[in-house]
């Protein structure tokens, strides 16, 4: 066990160059980035020339990477276009959507597995069907749509929340856009949960600890929940990057300033300095999670082994 | 079943927290209102994140604009209502040749650090938005001043020089600009924020600086969060008759205005600027008569690739005129917009009023829709280029994609082929700036100008003279560069603007941009502010606003 | 709605009547186990699973419904006018928002178009991105994890690094790079990004499903009697693995569709003339509370067929689960 933990720590050296590369020629490939910085008319040519000069992007790509994982090693991840470092960026950002991150996965394990383990075990009854038509409803309507709407019942009609999140941002402002943003992952551990149980309900191990007659509720959490939760920890486990990066719309609608955003903003404005680096950490985040679901694997079933 | 009861308790854990948010939270549009009106009371507002470093000769668009505006004043300001340049700190500016201006300021005026501003707060402000090494984007506004090409070649020379060689200090009072052509007009450009003057606290320690700016206005910076508030308060040391008549205003960043839309409803925050365009038809019901909507200096229109041969040559201004007949302007603005822009009939802008240069139908019937007519021209003209063409426009901010594809339909409904005009996004607007100027574009492209001051030469010379600097399309024709240049050494405004008026007339004649329509400004406010105004640049007039 | 049947209709029996009853329900299946609901006795002659599974999805009612609705949406994608009229570009400005009237029952849009028509017509589009790109993502991803589970050690290390390089594109950057380059208007390039962007996701799934479905004793049998790699995978891990990638699959296919909408909000995506719910969608969006008809429709028509293919995989799941017969 401890030898493959200290493997896959060190395959994450790999990892992480290569998609720091990966991103960085991305980035570049876009394009460059001076032209959107002079508003509706061109700026002139020996500005430009100047901003490319002090953000290296005279150098070639090579050059420029290079210049940039050094710089990484020594804990600088250079300056955003408007004279902010990307640090300073990441130390506001990331705190916010890990708070808001943990919200959502926390609605996933709570709200996801609790209604898949109902509609599993209740295959085909109201309660089924009714799980499923709201599942597509929030499938088939966009997550702007969702947002806006519960924004404006509860922030503005009903008036039990504020429509935006506040700077400070504390867990109980981020729980209607942790359920927005959740809201598309909660159909997948619903019905991924309700499948796994389903299926699992008729295995030998259900039948035996029935019939030994334990109480319904340990068969359930421990035998049955525990063995259908494979796929549905797999899923959490990839969901938690893409929840934090890939909040745009919700850290949008209300208004919070965290990673998603900030990435947004840096891709929009090809600013490679804060994409790059936010996305570095996002990978650390991936691999992090990954080696964790791996772990979990183990525990959830103590027939797969790690040598 | 247990599993439902889970369920059920998980529900109503929600429900309580969300009920104890509430109760938490509420009201926070009041916070330190204190409901007086005797001025002490605070507003929020709504902000974007500038995306430039806050300096004066730096920032070229309406976020940063607004706090300098705030915090700054310079020689001249142009007034809120009328758009008038008016002398603020300059007590006069003298010419005789309106090539060599003798500025004198007047006495009494002071940063809100105390410093006192003198000529050499101007001279020595100029003088770093000139200089190349400083990366000022708006540097070029000093290029009418002699020495511009020492301190900022264009042609990517080196640096020869720090300093401007026609800005003189006289005295602590006055100093004296040459420049290096004749410009009638300099003076009225002198309102605009890259020309305000810089305390000495600037240059000792510019990081310290950009972290709380300091400047000579109504307001001083009371803490600034990048990325999320700015809170600026009343500064009582101000000297100026506009003293603002609330105690401060809390800029809050946005990342999306909507979400300060329903902050508004929700009473949250007191003022946003640019309502969203998804909530025009809302806006009635939701505000009343807190909601203003007046004509800003802005101006939308398609501009065409006239480096490519295939939209240049003759005859192609048949097809462009036809391409603006077949455009239903005032369906388009009804609908759309509902009314928060009026069909363009000229280049310019109402702002500017008859006097400045505006003339509504100039542009004559080849503005008005007439679909048989468009048709007409258009096959006369040769037709489109290639049957069909798409109208460009960056995807990321702006909403554009709503009129672009509204006037696609107009056109293809009055030609009767909707398959003849698409909408073609970009994704990000450096992508598209750089299609635009690196003339990548074959059809043609969403044009948006605001003016920097109220003058017809800032709405004509920078789009339409040869080789200016936001001349897209690089339309390039002698009699309108001959007219301007003229028009430039007229020294009677007058005269000038009748000159700059028949420049334009080439523009329309050529069609060399269809003129779409005029933006206006619009905001929404709380029903604790009254007064509330947008300046002709579409900023709220900060300093007006009472809280009650 | 098609009620989700269960193909065992005395668990649904035993099990009525308030709180439901886990042993009772199955003792039940235990009791039917032999017979099997079909009424094969075990005397018939063993059948391949996949000629099983069918032979179970031509009698299942949710498959039969299920399957005519993807019929239909083939159908009008592939002839919209047949039950469409109107032309879905010609827009009207004047009739901007307007409600259902004769002819038009579904209103107008924001543009003045006709929101019925361009329903139908946007099928066409919608329904080929959310196959096609489910389709790739699925083949792609079970594969590539199917096999890194089976096989873990080295191959596991590196397909599973590389997904974790793949996971970490942002799909707005990979988006603005990937196909702002590409100037087809077709929805080929659409759906392979998708494809490429996707498959780490079923990757992971399938990876996780197959190691733990690999500790199952019949498997540790079949390889202990011999059985080559491929029969292993094809016929004991496959079918008793695949059920978390049909399920995930299936809800994606409608991601995917609402994903096309995100593409072309940011200007990437497809662009006009093409007609699609997706365009519509993130177009009517913004006017949510003007005019939600707009929304209503074209979204319908998605959660329709996500429903459709959710049903068809979750029949094609109880068809391949031989403890259900």
């Amino acid at each position: 066990m401890g030898r493959y933990v200290i493997r896959r720590l060190l395959q994450m050296i790999p990892v992480f160059i290569g998609a720091t590369l990966l991103i960085f020629l991305m980035v570049n490939v876009m394009g460059d980035p001076i032209a959107g910085l002079c508003g509706d008319r061109q700026c002139d040519p020996a500005t430009a020339a100047q901003l490319r000069r002090e953000f290296g992007l005279d150098k070639s790509v090579a050059q420029q990477y290079a210049t940039y994982m050094g710089n990484v090693f020594t804990g600088d991840f250079g300056t955003a276009f408007n004279g902010q470092e990307v640090t300073e960026l990441m130390a506001t950002a990331f705190p916010v959507t890990i708070r808001l991150t943990i919200v959502a996965i926390l609605f996933e394990i709570v709200i996801g597995i609790t209604l898949g383990v109902v509609t599993g075990l209740r295959r085909g009854r109201p309660v089924d069907s009714g799980v499923l038509l709201v599942t597509l409803v929030v499938i088939s309507v966009p997550t702007f749509v969702t947002g806006l709407l519960l924004q404006l019942l509860l922030g503005v009609e009903w008036g039990w929340i504020k429509p935006s999140v506040s700077s400070d941002a504390t867990f109980s402002e981020l729980i209607v856009p942790g359920l927005v943003l959740a809201s598309v992952s909660l159909a997948y551990v619903t019905r991924l949960t309700r499948t796994s149980i389903a299926e699992n309900r008729r295995a030998d191990y259900v039948r035996t600890a029935v019939a030994k007659g334990l109480p319904r509720r340990r068969v359930i959490t421990r035998h049955l929940l525990r063995n259908s939760l494979i796929p549905v920890v797999t899923f959490i486990g990839t969901d938690i990057g893409a929840l934090m990066g890939g909040a745009i719309v919700t850290e949008r609608i209300f208004n919070i300033h965290g990673v998603g955003f900030q990435l947004y903003q840096g891709i929009l404005r090809q600013n490679t300095q804060t994409v790059v680096g936010f996305v570095t950490v996002l990978v650390l985040v991936f691999l992090v999670a990954n080696l964790l679901v791996d772990l979990l694997y183990a525990v959830l079933d103590p027939r797969i082994r790690y040598a | 079943m247990r599993g439902a009861t889970h369920a059920r308790w998980a529900a109503c854990a929600v429900a309580v927290v969300l009920a104890a948010t509430a109760c938490g939270d509420n009201g926070g549009g009041d916070e330190g209102g204190g409901g007086s009106g005797d001025g002490s009371g605070t507003l929020s507002a709504s902000w974007t994140d500038p995306q430039n470093p806050l300096e004066p000769a730096n920032t070229n668009e309406v976020q940063g604009g607004k706090v300098l505006d705030m915090i700054f004043r310079g020689l001249k300001r142009y007034n809120p209502k009328t758009g008038a340049a008016e002398d603020m700190l300059a007590e006069k500016i003298d010419t005789s040749d309106s090539q060599n201006f003798t500025i004198t300021i007047k006495d009494g005026w002071k940063f809100s650090n105390g410093e006192a501003v003198t000529a050499q707060s101007f001279v020595d402000a100029w003088n770093y938005g000139a200089s190349l090494k400083n990366n000022q984007k708006n540097a070029y506004f000093f290029g009418y001043i002699e020495g511009y090409d020492k301190t900022h070649p264009e042609d990517g020379g080196k640096q020869t020089a720090d300093t401007l060689s026609g800005l003189k200090v006289v005295d602590d009072k006055t100093f004296t600009v040459k420049l290096n052509q004749k410009f009638s007009t300099f003076p009225d450009t002198l309102g605009y924020s890259a020309f305000v003057p810089l305390p000495k606290a600037f240059f000792d320690d510019r990081a310290g600086w950009l972290k709380k700016p300091v400047g000579n206005g109504p307001y001083s910076v009371e803490s600034y969060t990048k990325g999320s508030q700015m809170a600026l308060k009343k500064w009582d040391g101000y000297t100026g008759d506009d003293k603002a008549q609330n105690g401060g205003v809390t800029l809050k960043v946005y990342t999306d205005n909507n979400t300060a839309y329903t902050d508004l409803m929700a009473g949250n925050l007191d003022l946003v600027d640019d309502v969203p365009a998804s909530q025009l038809r809302n806006v009635q019901s939701d505000l009343g008569d807190r909601y203003i909507n007046t004509p800003a200096g802005i101006i939308q229109t398609l501009g065409f690739p006239f480096y490519d041969k295939a939209w240049d040559r003759d005859g192609m201004e048949k097809v462009r005129q036809g391409l603006s007949r077949a455009i239903n302007r005032e369906q388009i603005t009804d609908t759309i917009f509902q009314k928060t822009r009026t069909p363009a009939t000229d280049w310019t802008s109402p702002v500017l009023g008859a006097e400045g240069g505006f003339k509504e139908g100039l542009c004559g019937d080849a503005c008005e829709y007439n679909a048989a007519e468009a048709k007409k021209l258009i096959s006369e003209g040769g037709g489109i280029p290639g049957g069909k063409f798409t109208i460009s426009y960056n995807a990321d901010t702006g909403s554009h994609k709503e009129w672009v594809d509204a006037v696609c339909n107009s056109i293809n409904n009055a030609l009767g082929d909707d398959k003849a005009c698409a909408g073609n996004p970009v994704g990000t607007f450096a992508d598209f700036r750089n299609q635009v100027s690196q003339q990548k574009l074959s059809g043609p492209f969403r044009a948006g100008w605001q003016m920097d001051y109220p003058l017809i030469q800032n709405f004509l010379q920078p789009l339409y003279y040869t080789n200016a600097s936001s001349n897209d399309g690089k339309w390039s024709n002698a009699d309108f560069d001959k007219l301007v240049d003229q028009a430039n050494q007229e020294t009677d405004t007058g005269k000038a603007v009748e000159l700059f008026q028949q420049a334009e007339e080439v523009v329309r004649d050529n069609m060399a941009a269809i003129p779409l329509w005029y933006q206006n400004g619009s905001a929404g406010y709380s029903e604790r502010l009254s007064n509330v105004a947008l300046n002709p640049f579409s900023v709220p007039v900060y300093d007006e606003i009472k809280v009650s | 709605m098609p009620e989700p049947q269960e193909p065992e209709g005395a668990i649904a029996a035993t099990g009525m009547g308030g709180a439901m009853d886990l042993a009772t329900s199955e003792g039940a299946s235990l009791e039917k186990v032999p017979g099997g609901p079909e009424g094969r006795g075990p005397s018939e002659k063993p059948r391949s699973l996949w000629s099983d599974a069918w032979r179970d999805l031509r009698r299942n009612p949710v498959f039969i419904i299920s399957g005519l609705v993807i019929l239909f949406l083939v159908f009008i994608s592939l002839w919209p006018s047949v039950i469409a009229s109107g032309n879905p570009l010609k827009c009207d400005l004047a009739k901007s928002q307007e409600g259902s009237q004769p002819g038009h029952p579904f209103g107008y849009d924001g543009q003045g178009c006709d929101v019925y028509t361009r329903t139908v017509y946007g099928a066409r589009v919608s329904v080929t991105v959310g196959v096609c790109a489910t389709l790739g993502v699925a083949i792609l991803g079970s594969v590539l994890g199917g096999l890194a589970g089976f096989f873990g050690g080295v191959w596991d290390a590196i397909l599973s690094r590389i997904t974790d390089i793949f996971f970490a594109i942002p799909v707005v950057l990979g988006g603005l790079v990937l196909l702002s380059v590409v100037t087809s208007s077709t929805v080929w390039p659409v759906i392979g990004f998708m494809v490429l962007l996707g498959w780490p996701q079923i990757s992971r799934i399938a990876r996780g499903s197959v190691i733990t479905t690999k500790q199952n004793d019949y498997v540790q049998a079949a390889r202990a009697l011999g059985a080559s790699n491929s029969r292993m995978l094809l016929r004991h891990i496959t079918p008793n693995a695949i059920a978390p990638v049909i399920v995930v699959a299936t809800i994606a296919l409608g991601t995917y569709i609402a994903l096309e909408a995100t593409l072309s909000y940011l200007g990437v995506g497809l662009k006009p003339p093409t007609v699609s719910w997706g365009i519509d969608i993130s177009a009517a969006s913004q006017y949510i509370r003007s005019a939600p008809h707009a929304l209503l429709w074209p979204a319908g028509a998605l959660a329709v067929t996500v429903l459709a293919f959710i049903m068809l995989g979750d029949a094609v799941r109880d068809a391949l689960d031989p403890k259900l017969r």
